[in-house]
């Protein structure tokens, strides 16, 4: 039989659509599912938070060693605190931690609800009174959209002392002067668009993790692909997201 | 016709996903009281049927009465009322994963909003535990447990509300002989001890022969006969021979 084909990408853009305008509809309605949300932001941040310190302590070191022999050659060495401090809070801490998240969460979440899925424990919710899209999906979105600001704070904070540490192998620099270059030299259109964009990348890991799991096929083999699609589709949204967060700061703070 | 009350109607039921048709004009009724076993062959249907009666699945036309209640005019609240009356075993178990069995057991009790004490709901695990002989499992997570031992959790699980109807979707499945044949003894005495209707889905000749008081061959789509086991086994029809040769 010939049929004209679906196309496949607009077809997944207008379900994945449909399941985050579901996502708003059922997020303000009552019954709040506020113990399980909390149970959630616990879980999703405790999970994540040694793997982001320490690849955020790393990412620190190495960023301020590499930079350097660029900056002694321009004579500017003094003012690596201020390049890396920059550096990080505007975009490597937010979305660094972003993708590890969505490697870390983004799967885990994937794969949950993937399996609850292809067990029927999704259904099971549902006759016993619970409505497994506010019990799952809602909570689960909500904690990775407060948890991951949470968790860039805490790694920029990281990042900031490995290069700290990473300053101090070649010279002795104190840590309050180092302190006082980086935060002198942010201004709060640095600051605040970055911490802003990283709701966004909460958001974007949470639901796409749930809308994947949710919409498992049967199988174990389902399971796995929803988790890695998972991952694949979180990551490549923080992207855009990223490109549109720029964009929309220059346009209000005239940053150029 | 008997004079028992249907405690589910199903009347015309169609279900069509794509352009496979799976149930087709499929009528059936539960009396109250009494084990009705619905027969078929894989993909027949049978797990898309109990879903609609539990409105899982919405059927493309038809009408399913439960308890008297029109389950595909209900809203949510309404609907989650008659729910709390039926209990369903789900073919995978449906067991909680995260949550250890006491959990997976106090869950369904929690959700409907009952009013009930700590004390009340340890005593509530205790009697359904008791019923599936698993009372020392409380603090075991449901991957510690055997094929056999999930299926008592899970039926203990839709004990635990003391249902009127009980929906098994294929109880022995994936079992042995054995623990299969021990499933299908509960099944029994559940029935006597709570007083439930029960209507199983199967494929499964032996949970026919013995559980069964009255028994529904699915075919086509179509409910195609009922009967007792005697009654059917005694037909020449070429289809229905199918099955119990
Ligand atoms: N959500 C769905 N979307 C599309 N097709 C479905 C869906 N659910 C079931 N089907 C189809 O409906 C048919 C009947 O499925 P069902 O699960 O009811 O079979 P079953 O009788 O329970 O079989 P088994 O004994 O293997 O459990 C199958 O052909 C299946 O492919
Ligand atoms: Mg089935």
């Amino acid at each position: 039989m010939l049929r004209p084909k679906k196309n496949l990408l607009l077809s997944e853009i207008g379900d994945f659509t449909r399941f985050v305008v579901r996502f708003f509809r059922e997020a303000v309605r009552p019954r709040y599912e506020m113990q399980e949300l909390i149970h959630q932001c616990f879980v999703i941040g405790y999970k994540s938070f040694s793997l982001v310190g320490l690849t955020a302590f790393i990412m620190g070191l190495v960023l301020t060693m590499q930079l350097r022999p660029s900056m002694v050659h321009y004579g500017v060495e003094a003012e690596i605190p201020a390049m890396v401090g920059i550096a990080i809070i505007r975009e490597i801490g937010p979305v660094i931690t972003a993708l590890i998240f969505a490697g870390k969460i983004g799967s885990s979440i994937g794969a949950e609800l993937g399996s609850m899925r292809v067990t029927e424990q999704i259904d099971a919710m549902e006759v016993s009174g619970t409505n497994p899209f506010k019990y799952l999906v809602v909570t689960r979105t909500l904690a990775a959209t407060f948890m991951l600001p949470v968790l860039v704070v805490l790694a920029d904070g990281i990042a900031l002392y490995g290069s700290f540490l990473g300053v101090n192998i070649y010279e002795v620099l104190n840590f309050r002067l180092f302190y006082t270059q980086v935060i002198d030299n942010l201004a709060y259109y640095d600051v605040l668009p970055a911490f802003a964009k990283t709701f966004f990348f909460g958001f974007a890991v949470g639901i796409v993790g749930c809308y994947k799991g949710y919409y498992s096929t049967k199988g174990t083999e389902g399971v796995g692909r929803s988790a890695n699609s998972a991952v694949v589709m979180s990551s490549v949204l923080i992207f855009i997201l990223d490109l549109l967060a720029v964009q929309i700061t220059e346009l209000i703070w005239h940053t150029r | 016709m008997k004079t028992r009350d249907a405690v589910i109607e199903v009347e015309n039921l169609c279900v069509v996903f794509g352009d496979h048709v799976v149930l087709d004009q499929f009528s059936l009724n539960l009396y109250a009281g009494e084990n009705l076993v619905v027969l078929g062959k894989s993909g027949s249907g049978k797990s898309v049927l109990i879903k609609c009666i539990i409105g899982l699945l919405r059927p493309d036309a038809g009408r399913i009465r439960v308890l008297g209640q029109n389950i595909l005019d209900l809203d949510v609240h309404a609907l989650d009322q008659v729910r709390a009356q039926v209990g369903f075993l789900f073919q995978s178990n449906a067991l909680y994963d995260s949550m250890t069995v006491r959990e997976n057991l106090e869950f369904p009790l929690r959700r409907h909003w009952l009013q009930v004490t700590q004390k009340e709901v340890d005593q509530m695990v205790y009697e359904v535990l008791e019923s599936v002989g698993l009372e020392d499992t409380t603090h075991m997570m449901p991957a510690e447990l055997s094929g056999g031992m999930r299926k008592r959790i899970a039926l203990a699980r839709t004990l635990i509300l003391k249902p009127a109807i009980i929906l098994y979707d294929e109880p022995t499945t994936g079992l042995d002989t054995i623990t299969a044949l021990e499933i299908i003894e509960l099944i029994k005495q559940v029935q006597l001890r709570y007083r439930t209707s029960a209507l199983v889905i199967s494929h499964d000749m032996k949970l026919a022969q013995t559980a069964a008081e009255r028994i529904a061959v699915l075919i086509d789509g179509k409910c195609y006969a009922t009967g007792t086991y005697a009654e059917l086994k005694a037909s020449t029809d070429p289809n229905l021979r199918a099955y119990f040769d």
